[in-house]
């Protein structure tokens, strides 16, 4: 008799929706007001060596977004059974084997990028936001908020990586996509008529001047200020 | 919680142990893939010392196999320009020569592998020869491969690669921008002598009149170094190669 009764109280509880209320903050948090490169300044790095084109950085932003989720998922599974005086090399070999899969995968399915990645796709092992992601959530949280969480992460730093690399590559290179925006609006306005394109925006100091604007302006939209 | 030193040690290896699989694993099945997209990798480049990057990214895997295929003769030979069919009892083929491999060997010990650039199925019309490269940048390897034209002096075209090269600075080595200024360049002086090409420091000045100096590389001087010692190295392990084409050319002149 006993045990029905307690079987019928953990019946009662309410399970969380799918995408409750504080799960959607996991995911639109780090997109503007709690965004890692933006507010929290984590990976600027990579987030200046691979955008000059859109094309590696989307497959930068993917491969980030899978170790993210994956890390996340992983390390929180064994969060209860991760002995806490060796958990950051715990951590690390999770990441850094993850990190390896995506490189090899690379290497064997789109060659040519692995090759222009080169060294960044490694590197996303040192990328702050991943430690940082699994030092701060996933050590303490269930598997699906921890892959929601990093997913939001993940997704704030593809978001401005991608704008980065869209502006300049449209005017560092004039294209978008390696599809030469700049030569078809030329051609519109008859031949003696030349978009000039800047060398500027293809050397890192363009994704700094980039990257620096869209800092003021999100801050100039939502009030941040730095304490 | 303070776990004991037995459990932290048999977690360790365990997670070690699961990873390790997971790694191996994987490196087995992709193998075999990845093999696949070097050796595509590698005929690209080739291609690349003769044919513009454009047209090669234009081309799907199997086209540039067939073009691969239809225009490249290769032949290996030895610092002496004889050719070599067989080494240690293994047949030797051109593409399966591992020019960083060879780079350890004294130089009068490596293979040396030339791809011969014809017209399409026909062996015999020469168009130019392409000469693998390879040497040291500032972090790491750097290589390619230079065609040279039918006088065995002019060059037709060059592709550079690197491992590990500063993005932005020695990395440039694999822009068409930079591997442009070297067509047309000379790589023996009047007198015969071999002098290669050599890239200059700074950058933006103009080279033209000369037939063996090539714009630098702004803020990559260390690597464009490597390049010119690499050059020079190479041309001079071909020479005996280059003479022994170039005076047969001279006989068939003479008739």
């Amino acid at each position: 008799m006993s045990t029905e009764t307690v079987e019928k109280a953990i019946e009662k509880k309410p399970a969380e929706a799918l995408f409750s209320k504080r799960r959607k903050k996991l995911i639109t948090d780090p997109l503007v007001d709690d965004n890692p490169i933006t507010i929290q300044v984590l990976g600027i790095c990579s987030a200046l060596a691979v955008t000059t084109q859109m094309k590696p950085t989307l497959v930068m932003a993917i491969s980030v977004i899978f170790v993210i989720v994956m890390s996340n998922l992983v390390i929180s599974i064994m969060r209860n059974t991760i002995p806490t005086r060796v958990r950051i090399i715990v951590q690390l070999a999770v990441v850094a084997t993850l990190v390896t899969l995506v490189s090899e995968v690379l290497r064997a399915f789109a060659y040519d990028m692995y090759k222009e990645l080169s060294v960044f796709v490694g590197l996303i092992i040192t990328n702050c936001i991943v430690m940082g992601r699994l030092e701060a959530f996933a050590l303490g949280n269930k598997p699906y908020d921890s892959v929601l969480d990093g997913f939001g992460s993940a997704l704030g730093y593809s978001w401005i990586i991608l704008t980065v690399a869209f502006f300049r590559e449209l005017w560092g290179s004039g294209s978008v996509f390696g599809i030469p925006v700049f030569e078809y609006i030329s051609g519109i306005f008859g031949p003696d008529f030349k978009l000039a394109t800047n060398g500027l925006m293809v050397s890192p100091v363009g994704a700094f001047i980039i990257l620096g604007l869209i800092i003021w302006v999100q801050r100039t939209k939502t009030g941040y200020v730095e304490h | 919680m303070q776990q004991s030193n037995a459990y932290i040690i048999t977690f360790s290896v365990i997670l070690t142990v699961i990873l390790g699989l997971l790694l191996s694993g994987t490196s087995q099945v992709l193998g075999p893939l990845q093999r696949e997209a070097e050796a595509l990798d590698k005929k690209k480049q080739i291609l690349g010392a003769v044919i513009s990057g454009d047209e090669i990214s234009a081309m799907s895997p199997e086209e540039v196999n067939a073009f691969y295929t239809s225009h490249i003769a290769a032949t290996v030979v030895d610092i002496n320009g004889q050719q070599v069919t067989e080494r240690d009892g293994a047949a030797v083929t051109a593409e399966n020569v591992d020019i960083a491999k060879n780079y350890k060997m004294p130089a009068e010990d490596r293979l040396y592998p030339v791809f011969i650039y014809h017209a399409e199925g026909n062996p015999d019309a020469v168009e130019s020869y392409i000469l693998p490269l390879y040497g040291a940048g500032l972090w790491d390897a750097i290589w390619g491969y230079i065609a040279l034209d039918t006088d065995m002096n002019t060059v037709g075209g060059i592709t550079l690669a690197h491992a590990g090269e500063t993005p932005g600075l020695g990395a440039r080595i694999t822009e068409a921008g930079v591997q442009q200024r070297y067509v047309g360049k000379e790589i023996f002086d009047e007198s015969g002598a071999l002098v290669a090409v050599e890239m200059q420091k700074g950058e933006g000045k103009d080279y033209s009149s000369d037939p063996h100096k090539v714009d630098g590389m702004s803020g990559a001087t260390i690597t464009g170094n490597g390049v010119n010692a690499m050059l020079k190295a190479y041309l001079g392990h071909y020479s005996a190669f280059i003479e022994s084409k170039k005076s047969s050319q001279a006989v068939a002149a003479a008739f």
